[in-house]
Parts: C-alpha cells; sequence; structure tokens
C-alpha cells in the first residue's frame, strides 16, 4: 500500500495520483479512521531513503557516456557513411551467411560428437571411457589454427578416401580434396575441436541430474536408451544450454579464424574489401556490426530455449521481455489515467500501480506540510 | 541368523487368490521370497544371510534402526542393488538371473545366466518401488509421470494407459493435479503421485522405502491412507516405516531387521507387544 493512504479507505488500484492524498488528520490521540486507528504509524508520511552516492555515480556514467557518443557521431574517421554503404553491400552478405552456416554446422557437429563422447566417458567400458578421454584430451591441447590447417592438409597424408570393411575390401572411393573442400575442412577443424569443449559440457549437465531421476526410471524399467533421452537429457540441459550457448558464440566468433583458409565467412571477405580499397576501419566496424547482430540473434533465441527447459524447475516461469513489456505498459497506462489494471496482468505487476515513483512524487508535493 | 515365515497359511492358493479375495491384475500372485542373501558395501556387511517369504496379497512392514539393511533388502528385491550372494525370487522367477541348460565346454548342465540389463528393466515392471524422496521426473507434468513406464517399459498404447492413468490419480485424490508439475506440490501430494505411477505398471509386488520420512508430519496420514487403500487390493506390499501405528493397524507381518539380519518376525500384536528380542525391545522403546 501506499504511505499516506489509510487502510482500507481507498480500493486499490483505482487511485488516481492527484486524488488520493486523504488529507492527514491532524496528530492526535484517538482519530479513528476505519481500522487506520489500530496502528500508530498510518498517519505518518514515509520519506524515501536518499543515495547521494548513486547520483554522483549516476552523473559521473552519464557524461562518459555522452563523450563516447559524441566522439562517434564527431570523429569523421569513423566513416559512418562508408560502414553504411558496406553493411548491406552483397559480399559482406553472402559473408556474414557463410558464417552463420559455419557456425550451424561447427556446432551441430560439435555437440552431436560431444554428446557422444560424454555418454562414452560415463559408460562402464574402460575403452570407451579411455578413447573419450583421449580424444577431448588431444583436441582441446592442439590450437585451432593449427588443427585447421592440418584438416585442409589432409589429402597430403591420405590422397583417397575410401568406404570399406575395416582391413577388408573397399566398395567407395573418393579424392579427398573432392571430399574436404574449405568449407569441409572448416566444419572439421571447428566441429571436432568443439566436440572435445561440448563432451564436457554435457557431462557436467549430466552429472548435475540428481542421481535418483535415473533410478526411478530404471525401478520402472524405463528402456536405457529412453531412460538417457526423456528422463536425464531434458533435466541436465537447464545446466548444459548456457554454458553450450556461451560455446555457439564464442564458435560464432571463433569462425574468423578460418580466413587462414582464404574460405569466404565474414571476416575473410571484409579483409579482402578491405585490402583492396583501403577502408581498413571502417570494414572492421562492418563486420563488428554483423558479429553484434548475430550474437544478439542467438541470445534472443537461448532465452527462449532456457525458459524452455526451466519447466518444471522452477514452479513459475518468469515473463518473457515481451509480457515484461506488455504488462508494465498497461500498468502505466492505469497509473496515468486511474483506469484499473486489465485483469491479464499478474498480481506482483498490477502492484505496480499502487506503488511508484509518479503516485509518489505527486503525494508527497500534494501531502500537507 | 535364519527366519522364514509362511505368513497367510490360510492361502492355499497363491496363484488365483489373495488376502482381500481379488485377483492382482494379471492374475498374478505376487510371492516374493528372500533366500540368504548377503551384500557387502565396501568392508561393510549390510545383509547376512537375510530370509523371508512374502506372500501374496500380504502386508509386510519392515522396521529397525537405521543402517539395519533395511532399504538395501528393498533394493535387493527389484535389483537395483545387485547382491553378493543369496537369491530373489517374484513368483518363483529369479530376479536378475535365468537358469537355463547349458553343454558348452564339457560343462553340461544347469547354469545362472545372468540377464542383461534390458529383461531386469523389464522385470522390474512386475516390482513397483515408492523412494523416500518421491524422484518424480520435475520435467514431466503429473500425468506424463504416471503414463511414462506403461508407454516406453510396456508398450502398451496411450489409448488405454491415459484414462487408466487418470483413474488412479483420481484413486489417489489428485484428478486435479493431471497437468501440474511436481514441484508445484506438496510433498505428500508428490508421494501420492509417486504411488500412482508405481500402480501403473500393474504391479504384483509393491515395495516402499520410508515413503514417509521425507514428509511434514501432517502430511504423513495422507500418503498412509493411499498405502492402505492400495493393500486392500491384494498387490503384495513390503514397507519400510517407521510408522508403528501403521504397521499395528495394517500390516499382517512385522519384520525387525537390526545389523544386516532378521531379528524377529511375526504378527504386529506379537512383535511389537510381546517382542522377544531385547534388540527389539530397545529399539521399540526408542521409538514409542
Amino acid at each position: 500500500m501506499t504511505a499516506v493512504t489509510t487502510p482500507g479507505a481507498q480500493t486499490p488500484g483505482t487511485q488516481t495520483p492527484g486524488t488520493q492524498t486523504p488529507g492527514t488528520p491532524p496528530p492526535g490521540p484517538a482519530a479513528p479512521v476505519g481500522d487506520a486507528a489500530a496502528t500508530p504509524y498510518s498517519d505518518l508520511r514515509i520519506v524515501p531513503a536518499r543515495h547521494p552516492g548513486r547520483w554522483v555515480a549516476t552523473a559521473g556514467v552519464a557524461v562518459l557516456l555522452a563523450m563516447v557518443v559524441s566522439s562517434l557521431l564527431t570523429n569523421d574517421r569513423w566513416e559512418w557513411d562508408v560502414v553504411a554503404q558496406y553493411l548491406t553491400w552483397p559480399s559482406i552478405l553472402s559473408g556474414a551467411w557463410a558464417t552463420i552456416r559455419l557456425t550451424a554446422a561447427a556446432s551441430v557437429v560439435g555437440f552431436a560428437l560431444g554428446t557422444v563422447l560424454a555418454l562414452m566417458r560415463l559408460s562402464r567400458s574402460p575403452l570407451l571411457v579411455g578413447v573419450s578421454w583421449a580424444y577431448t584430451w588431444v583436441f582441446r591441447s592442439v590450437p585451432l589454427l593449427l588443427q585447421l590447417l592440418l584438416w585442409y592438409n589432409l589429402a597430403y597424408l591420405y590422397p583417397h578416401l575410401s568406404l570399406g570393411i575395416p582391413f577388408g575390401p573397399e566398395f567407395l572411393w573418393f579424392d579427398t580434396l573432392g571430399v574436404i573442400d574449405k568449407f569441409g575442412a572448416a566444419i572439421l577443424g571447428l566441429g571436432l575441436s568443439q566436440a572435445a569443449y561440448s563432451a564436457e559440457i554435457v557431462r557436467a549437465g549430466i552429472l548435475s541430474v540428481d542421481q535418483g531421476q535415473q533410478e526411478a526410471a530404471a525401478s520402472l524399467g524405463i528402456p536405457r536408451r529412453r531412460q538417457v533421452t526423456r528422463i536425464v537429457l531434458p533435466q541436465a540441459m537447464r545446466s548444459i544450454v548456457p554454458t553450450a550457448v556461451n560455446e555457439v558464440i564464442g564458435l560464432l566468433k571463433g569462425t574468423s579464424i578460418v580466413y587462414v583458409l582464404a574460405y569466404g565467412e565474414l571476416f575473410y571477405i571484409a579483409s579482402v574489401i578491405y585490402g583492396r580499397n583501403g577502408n581498413v576501419v571502417p570494414l572492421l566496424i562492418v563486420a563488428a556490426i554483423w558479429y553484434l547482430v548475430l550474437t544478439t540473434l542467438i541470445t534472443i533465441v537461448q532465452y527462449y530455449v532456457e525458459r524452455h527447459y526451466a519447466k518444471g524447475a522452477v514452479r513459475t516461469l518468469p515473463p518473457t521481455p515481451l509480457q515484461r513489456l506488455r504488462w508494465s505498459s498497461a500498468v502505466t497506462v492505469s497509473r496515468l489515467t486511474g483506469r484499473p489494471v486489465p485483469p491479464h496482468v499478474p498480481p506482483a505487476f498490477a502492484a505496480r500501480a499502487r506503488v511508484g515513483v509518479l503516485t509518489r512524487t505527486a503525494r508527497t508535493s500534494g501531502g500537507p506540510a | 541368523m535364519t527366519a522364514t515365515a509362511t505368513v497367510a497359511s490360510t492361502t492355499t492358493d497363491p496363484s488365483t487368490t489373495t488376502r482381500a479375495g481379488t485377483p492382482t491384475p494379471d492374475g498374478a500372485a505376487g510371492r516374493v521370497e528372500v533366500h540368504g542373501v548377503h551384500k557387502s558395501f565396501g568392508t561393510l556387511e549390510v545383509l547376512r544371510d537375510v530370509n523371508l517369504t512374502f506372500e501374496p496379497g500380504t502386508v509386510t512392514v519392515v522396521l529397525g534402526p537405521s543402517g539395519s539393511g533395511k532399504s538395501t533388502l528393498l533394493r535387493a528385491i527389484n535389483h537395483l542393488e545387485k547382491v553378493d550372494a543369496g537369491f530373489v525370487t517374484v513368483d518363483g522367477d529369479l530376479v536378475g538371473y535365468r537358469r537355463r541348460h547349458t553343454r558348452r565346454g564339457g560343462r553340461r548342465g544347469d547354469v545362472l545366466q545372468e540377464l542383461k540389463e534390458r529383461d531386469i528393466l523389464g522385470q522390474r515392471t512386475r516390482i513397483g518401488f515408492v523412494f523416500q524422496s518421491f524422484n518424480l521426473f520435475p520435467h514431466l507434468t503429473v500425468l506424463e509421470n504416471v503414463v511414462e513406464a506403461p508407454l516406453s517399459a510396456q508398450r502398451r498404447p496411450r489409448a488405454e494407459v491415459e484414462p487408466e492413468a487418470r483413474e488412479l490419480l483420481d484413486r489417489v485424490g489428485l484428478a486435479d493435479k493431471a497437468d501440474a508439475r511436481p514441484r508445484q506440490l506438496s510433498g505428500g501430494q508428490q508421494q501420492r503421485v509417486a504411488i500412482a505411477r508405481a500402480l501403473a505398471l500393474r504391479p504384483r509386488v509393491l515395495l516402499f522405502d520410508e515413503p514417509t520420512s521425507a514428509l511434514d508430519p501432517e502430511l504423513v496420514g495422507e500418503v498412509l491412507e493411499v498405502i492402505k487403500d492400495v493393500a486392500s487390493t491384494g498387490t503384495t506390499l513390503v514397507v519400510v516405516t517407521h510408522e508403528i501405528g501403521f504397521a499395528r493397524e495394517v500390516a499382517d507381518t512385522v519384520v525387525f531387521m537390526d545389523g544386516g539380519v532378521v531379528v524377529e518376525q511375526g504378527p504386529p500384536a506379537e512383535v511389537l507387544s510381546r517382542p522377544r528380542h531385547d534388540r527389539t525391545r530397545a529399539f521399540l522403546d526408542k521409538v514409542l
């Protein structure tokens, strides 16, 4: 409830800023207004705490922010017109698209293989555990740049690849260079090294699920594979997703390393263009803006994926940003117009219509001196 | 120390009738025999030559101080814990093993073939288990919790399983919570869902591992009521609990365990009121 109102005197949510000072009765003994007389503090005005330190800090940061913005706008060397021109340049767009494809493909390879490696690591076969451990060891130890160049030069080690029975006859032959082109080498390099990291993330997620869950599933006779896919992994996802998205974002930026293979992803294209026309900084800014946009998209996806897997882990899901926006605007409208808050707004939000900056300002200024 | 009891001596043909006179859904009985079971964790021997028979349709309450091996015994019955020696049978079927004739390598004769995990999982569908900490699947709704095992373990059609699950939820008094998730329920409600989940497999035997120990005192009653209701349907129940009142009222047999052995067993009136062993008496003095 609000500061000066006498509880019960007004219906919550219907009061308007201007009208709700109930004319505090002069302090004196026994001035019973409704049930307000029950508490000796009902007549007193609440003075909000002051935070001078916070004001100083806010002012300081505001000045710094203004300096940054002004320098961005006034320094001609940023060459925003060139940035705008190249931002949607067809070859830049195709580079961004290549970056998206690389990230998506490497993520799929990385997390699919990573999940398999994590399950191997948790298996009861010592060989599977050992192989999984060794894989993680090798691929985490060797620099990504070196791995990429190695995969690109696979044709030197094995000019031909073939499908067949191990140590037996072969059925299908490929030219290594034909199968592992720049894109293939990039996917192999990024995906395989990502798998080593993903394996640890997935393993940590699985370990975070309560042991009783698998025990319950086993006691119900649920088949082994189903125990993993239906009971354990969905719960593990809750701790896997935040770290995994971190990795995907790292991967998105990591794709820029593929420029050593002269593969046409975003950063390589940008560098080719500025190599030709000399507009180094504007093109770096163009690439930076695209990486920002893509990362933002991933972050939004992350929010909703996390929300999905939070089902059951929390009693009620927190509102999405959209819901938050809709509800807060409904509350603001109600505060300004004095109309009741719409019924679809949850109580926690509706309460803000009653206690808030606007109401408080109106009250303190209009209250009795 | 060995002790074998035949409890429901009036039941002449255990395969068709049960205590309540109603056959279990698939007509099976639910007779559990525990023969000479030993189990150690490291150097600690938690079960020492345990011999018990749970007659079809009876309710057995297992009492004993903590660390006496009660929970391990239950877990051994549905093979969540592999025993070191001895064996467990449910309606004559060995749990975890199969008797098989072999003539390989000149060593003719019968052998006990260890079952694959898949077969053990199959056996478990006949033995329900209710945990102290409920262990409901928090990411699934109440209804999904109940239908999961009949669908995936017994491969029964959803059209048959779902109405049955709703019926079970109604029986435990939670028909209106079908779409809630476990964490939105109280402990007592969660345990009742866990019982419905175990019953959905139509088990012949239902094992309860301290089903009310994790509950607030005022929620214990509602869970015990549900267990009593289940007891009246003729499923064999083995209940590890500290609720002496429940044992007195519902149990056909009370088994008292201490230090991994069965100290004594018999009708509740006998064991609870006139215990023959000092250890039983000492324990009862402490809990009563």
